[in-house]
């Protein structure tokens, strides 16, 4: 009962990626795509614990699971910084 | 898998599917990282939780306490990062009567 309570919460969070996925493929700049990259990286931390939980094997996954947190927010950082400098297209920018 | 861990659970993803659909539906960029900031890190936050108080006291809650704890913090400061960049880069914000 248990495991069927597990998958369903995966499954309607992977349901959450797909919505979150139509920004990061038609995000009218680049940093709407940034945007849309963070909100799927910190859906998929809850997925990876959850999958830990179907897999029985959960102090190990929670171990990816802290590491994929830590990319995602230094991932999140670098490319913030790297467009701030760059600068962002949009419509009405002088290029 | 009790009554309180499941709510949170529940309410957790309740959360984290609302801040996707504000991502798509909302019409220009900084109210759309008002959806994104505050709803995905409310929402990892309980789901965490909710996982913890199944698990009950050991080393594997409080792991995923310390995962909570490091979203808590790592979540709204990669959200400001990311609204800097655009604010210094000019992108426009939403007039009254523009369709998006």
């Amino acid at each position: 009962m248990t495991d069927t309570f597990f998958l369903n919460v995966s499954i309607a969070i992977l349901l959450a990626v797909l919505v979150a996925l139509y920004r990061v493929l038609v995000g009218p700049n680049i940093i709407d795509r940034i945007v849309g990259v963070n909100v799927i990286g910190t859906k998929t931390i809850t997925v990876i614990v959850l999958t830990g939980y179907l897999f029985e094997r959960v102090e190990f996954f929670i171990d990816i699971a802290f590491l994929y947190a830590l990319i995602n927010f230094v991932g999140t950082l670098a490319l913030s910084k790297y467009f701030e400098q760059k600068g962002v297209e949009h419509p009405g920018s002088t290029p | 898998m009790n009554l309180v861990s499941g709510f949170l659970v529940v309410s957790g993803v309740f959360f984290l599917f609302m801040g996707a659909v504000g991502l798509v539906r909302f019409p220009d960029f900084y109210s759309r990282m008002h959806a994104a900031g505050k709803c995905d890190t409310l929402g990892s936050l309980l789901v965490l939780t909710g996982l913890a108080g199944h698990e009950g006291l050991g080393l594997t809650s409080v792991k995923l306490m310390t995962i909570a704890v490091f979203i808590f913090f790592t979540s709204p400061t990669a959200t400001h990062a990311i609204v800097r960049a655009a604010h210094k880069n000019r992108v426009p914000f939403w007039n009254q009567g523009d369709r998006t």
